[in-house]
């Protein structure tokens, strides 16, 4: 399959191993800070090529793991109220919430409708002039601006029925944040799509305040090899910066239309983060001049008391301070069938990625 | 005005008689039927039977490659066939929607017949109910099926025999029937050239049966694909399996889909797959005789048995690396057969 098979060659993939067994001579960890790339490193068996000198830690990449429960618990709220239609992309109907979950509520007869666009809620909601359809804004800045242009489409159009309930976030806060609180790495394999919209620009003071490399990356073997390539020999050289492997879809400045179209409709707000508590000016909000599609603000409704769970040590993996597999719960009481959290069903979780590829490691 | 199903060809009355007499003995004829008895009376040359029954919900009613009623037929055949048994009496139980069109029910119908005389079974039994508009989703059809075994065979469901050094062998490309089904789907807008393997496998396993008396497990890899077979066969095993993933045969519309979609296709159902293990002796013979069937023509050694590892399945990814292979947790395509 073209623009598939070269980026898992086999040869070339071989080529590069031993390229980084050649460079490596510091014991180094590298972030991957996108699920994506969390899920193709363990679905290719990448950590089994790598010399014992590189580590492979995840980072706060799922959006809906870093997303607060009580997120959850208020969706579902939503989902309760007779006249609501909720839609939303598939992975979010088995995360479980305090006391529920959307696959429970569906079986209790909640409406709620897989999408694979925000158009497609648009079209329902036009569809359906009685209800109120909330669409579940979950994402880094790769699905933040199809959110944007979902509530730009309903304002052209005039709906009054639609709602975005936004949990989206901007990855750069975390990851300052991350290094600002100790946690040991050596260079970021930088996210791929988010970079497709953001550019280069929002790493540019990494390697300055923090003297870590930070290599964009995409997802197939061959770049992730790639990236993990380039990121030995910054680190081995000592030259730290940003740079861009994924040079087939990233652009230095990022795509502009789509920034704009971020910017448009969308203010920064504090956001809460699991792991990482409370980061400023990290989630993304409605402007006041859109406020009308806020969930938030036009919905009312009560939400249960969130409760998290004992034991479950989301955050500190989401940190890259634990792996899975030193959660006591982890493939024993947390299964993907039987999940305490979201990093364990969501299709980009490491609890996940771990469980499936990776248990025994 | 298009012929529709009503309530009352449900009812037991005349219109239920005249549907059982005009389509089903019609398209089914076989003696067995034909005296319309209460219960199908049969007799049986042994004292070993292979008893299956399966419930068929696919949406779409229609796919490229073939619709409910062939893989009505088709997945209870498969059942019994893999289990080492020949197939031969199937009941057939309908679940109808009121309102639904005549002809299409009457094209299901053929289906089923011509599959069940490809296979070489009888459909012996049946039932009819109509539910109110709105209560079913168009038709559901339960198929029961009944096959002789040889108790030499009775090994090939239990796995007992399999050991270090088995070769494990499949009988094509994977992914096809979930990927078709998928596709069929109005609301994904897709189209594709994507066709279900759905078939009935009992002929082409009878093949290999005839060469080989070492064939130690057998399973059709519907729902949950071929990563929930090997799984499943590593845990009541207890012994190691390692895949090699190059050696899987995928047709490339339907990797193409899967990359697309998110899917695996290690996870999506097929219907006219088979899964065999055999002893490493018997493993030339075995692939000989089945690529000279046209079911069987891409047939390949996709891994073997080991040592290591026990009770787990390993693969070796395309680009050389290992991971395991695990079970699909949840439902990944809901109404796929």
């Amino acid at each position: 399959m073209k623009y598939i098979d070269e980026y898992r060659d086999r040869e070339l993939v071989s080529r590069l191993v031993s390229e980084i067994q050649k460079v490596s001579r510091k014991d180094i960890a590298l972030m991957e800070v996108c699920g994506g790339h969390t899920m193709a490193i363990q679905k290719f068996g990448i950590p089994f090529l790598l010399p014992p000198t590189i580590h492979l830690l995840s980072g706060p990449g799922c959006p809906v793991c870093v997303s607060s429960r009580k997120y959850i618990d208020q969706a579902i709220a939503y989902s309760r109220l007779d006249d609501v239609i909720i839609t939303t992309f598939g992975d979010l109907i088995r995360v479980p919430g305090s006391t529920s979950s959307f696959e429970k509520e569906i079986a209790a007869g909640a409406d709620v409708r897989i999408v694979f666009s925000i158009l497609d809620a648009l079209k329902i909601a036009t569809e359906n002039p009685e209800n109120r359809v909330v669409f579940l804004g979950i994402g880094f800045e790769t699905t933040a601006p199809g959110s944007a242009a979902g509530v730009l489409n309903a304002a052209k159009q005039g709906l009054t029925n639609f709602f975005l309930f936004s949990s989206h976030k901007i990855m750069q806060p975390a990851m300052e944040a991350l290094i600002d609180e100790g946690v040991k790495i050596d260079g970021y394999i930088a996210p791929g799509h988010v970079s497709t919209i953001t550019g280069t620009g929002i790493y540019k003071d990494i390697p300055a305040k923090f003297g870590l490399g930070c290599v964009i990356t995409g997802f197939e073997p061959v770049d992730l090899l790639h990236s993990i390539l380039m990121l030995t020999r910054q680190v081995e050289d000592n030259k730290p910066e940003v740079a861009i492997q994924y040079k087939r879809a990233v652009k230095p400045e990022g795509n502009l239309k789509a920034k704009k179209m971020l910017d448009e409709v969308f203010d920064l707000r504090d956001d809460w983060w699991r792991g990482l508590g409370i980061l400023k000016k990290s989630g993304l909000v409605l402007r006041e001049k859109y406020s009308r599609f806020d969930a938030e603000k036009m919905i009312d409704v009560e939400v249960e008391e969130t409760r998290e769970d004992k034991g479950c040590i989301c955050g500190e993996i989401l940190k890259g301070l634990k792996k899975p597999g030193d959660c006591k719960l982890f493939a024993k009481a947390c299964t993907p069938s039987d999940p305490f959290g979201a990093c364990m069903v969501s299709n980009e979780g490491a609890c996940h990625a771990y469980y499936k590829y990776n248990r025994d490691g | 005005m298009d012929k529709k199903i009503l309530l009352g060809h449900g009812s037991g009355g005349k219109l239920t008689h005249n549907l059982i007499e005009n389509l089903f003995v019609r398209h089914f004829h076989n003696p067995v039927l034909a005296d319309q008895t209460d219960s199908a009376l049969l007799s049986l040359d042994t004292t070993n039977v292979a008893f299956t029954t399966d419930s068929f919900v696919v949406d779409p009613l229609f796919f490229p490659g073939g619709n409910i009623g062939k893989l009505a037929i088709a997945g209870t055949v498969n059942d019994l066939a893999v289990s080492g048994a020949k197939p031969l009496y199937l009941s057939a139980s309908f679940i109808i929607e009121e309102g639904y069109d005549f002809n299409d029910l009457e094209k299901i119908v053929q289906s089923m017949a011509e599959e069940a005389k490809k296979a070489g079974v009888q459909i012996v039994t049946g039932d009819t109910k109509v539910v109110n508009k709105g209560k079913c989703d168009k038709i559901f059809i339960t198929t029961t099926g009944l096959g002789t075994l040889s108790s030499q065979l009775k090994h090939i469901s239990t796995a007992d025999k399999v050991k270090r050094g088995d070769k494990i062998i499949i009988n094509g490309t994977i992914g096809d029937h979930g990927m078709a089904v998928l596709a069929a789907r109005e609301f994904l807008n897709l189209k594709s050239d994507i066709t279900s393997d759905c078939a009935c496998l009992n002929h082409l396993i009878n093949k290999a049966l005839n060469v080989s008396a070492q064939i130690h497990f057998m399973r059709d890899a519907t729902r949950g694909g071929v990563a929930t077979v090997l799984t499943e066969l590593a845990e009541i095993t207890g012994m190691g399996i390692e895949i090699d993933e190059q050696q899987i045969p995928v047709n490339e519309n339907v990797r193409g889909m899967c990359e697309l979609l998110g899917y695996d296709p290690l996870y999506v159902a097929n219907e006219g797959k088979v899964i065999m293990v055999v002893a490493s002796e018997d493993t030339d013979q075995v692939l000989k005789a089945m690529n000279n069937n046209k079911l069987g023509s891409n047939s390949s050694v996709i891994g073997e048995i080991v040592d290591e590892h026990p009770g787990r399945a390993w693969i070796k990814t395309t680009i050389g690396g290992k991971r395991i292979l695990d079970m699909l947790a949840g439902e990944q395509l809901p109404r796929i057969c």
